[in-house]
């Protein structure tokens, strides 16, 4: 299925999660937190949150900044 | 103990300091200890998907400094709202964080957009965030920031990453006469001396981020900015004579020699 993360158009296996969604893009566990349509997902519901199709995914992080 | 009482925290440190655009980890680090700061800034971007094996930047904090995330680049109050929320997520400091709030208007001046500001401020009070917002030197955006429930104001000196220093001394005296939370200079300072005047009028603290990091010797600048700091502050508490336009003997008038 198609969906958008971080503002760029991705092809992903269907059936994910936020959980297995991270890992697929291989992004280690730590500390970012994602939004999905303009709304967060809290850490606890990672693993029960499923994607569809078109969705807008952000995953964001911490940088330095002033 | 002279304390900042900020959002539920205590410091002793009037000075917050910025972790942007250092050239390396370990300069900001040693930065930021140098600048004996208890808060520091931090912005939250997308992850970069492809480059994940870069160190972290929280691994370079040293672990008993606050974090103050901000909203730095939105350019409305629904994105910095949203960037408060993820801030939230992303930050394990508990359910009612600080922020910094920054909304700007035009990337050019960096100026912020009050209007949105405050609207995005009033939302994320509603939501239970500490709310520390960027704003300009206008004493009745001040007020209107301060009625809406921020735990501080944060006048600007002079634009972001200006380093001309407090343009507008006046404007800050009205905001210090009439605001009854901290009020914090965000922005413009560009040397030493701009924190101690700042200091000297009365302000709370100072929020200060490109005249350390881009310093040449980011290092001496952060510790040159903590004595600035914590002189203008002891200066201000002490209280300065009056300003006269004609001299004031220091010496005693009577008994000078060859006198009829």
């Amino acid at each position: 299925m198609q969906a958008i993360v971080n503002g760029e158009a991705m092809e992903l296996p269907e059936g994910l999660t936020v959980s297995t969604l991270l890992e697929h893009l291989g992004v280690r566990a730590g500390r970012v937190a994602v939004e999905r349509n303009g709304e967060v997902v809290r850490q606890a519901r990672h693993r029960e949150q499923k994607l569809a199709p078109g969705d807008r995914l952000e995953i964001v992080t911490f940088v330095g900044g002033g | 103990m002279d304390e900042l009482v900020l959002g539920g925290h205590r410091f002793t440190s009037r000075l917050v300091v910025g972790t942007g655009k250092y050239k390396d980890f370990p300069t900001m680090q040693a930065a930021l200890q140098a600048s004996g700061a208890q808060m520091v800034t931090v912005a939250v971007r997308r992850l970069d998907l492809e480059a994940q094996g870069e160190s972290s930047l929280l691994h370079w904090i040293p672990k008993d400094m606050v974090l103050l995330p901000n909203t730095a680049g939105c350019y409305n109050a629904a994105d910095a709202v949203r960037t408060c929320r993820l801030a939230r997520e992303l930050h394990l400091g508990g359910e009612n964080p600080l922020v910094k709030l920054e909304v700007l208007s035009d990337p050019k001046t960096l100026l912020p957009d009050v209007e949105e500001t405050i609207k995005a401020a009033k939302q994320l009070v509603s939501e239970g965030f500490r709310v520390l917002p960027y704003t300009n030197d206008d004493p009745v955006a001040a007020k209107k920031l301060e009625d809406a429930g921020c735990a501080a104001v944060m006048p600007l000196g002079a634009p972001i990453g200006s380093g001309l220093g407090l343009r507008n001394p006046y404007s800050l005296q009205m905001i210090l006469d009439q605001t009854k939370v901290p009020v914090i200079v965000d922005a413009g300072v560009g040397t030493a001396s701009d924190c101690a005047l700042c200091m000297e009028l009365g302000v709370s603290g100072l929020l200060v981020n490109t005249a350390i990091s881009g310093a040449n010797d980011p290092v001496a600048m952060a510790r040159a900015m903590r004595l600035a700091t914590e002189a203008g502050r002891l200066a201000y508490l002490a209280g300065r004579i009056p300003r006269k336009l004609y001299g004031s003997a220091s010496s005693p008038l009577a008994g000078v020699i060859g006198a009829a």
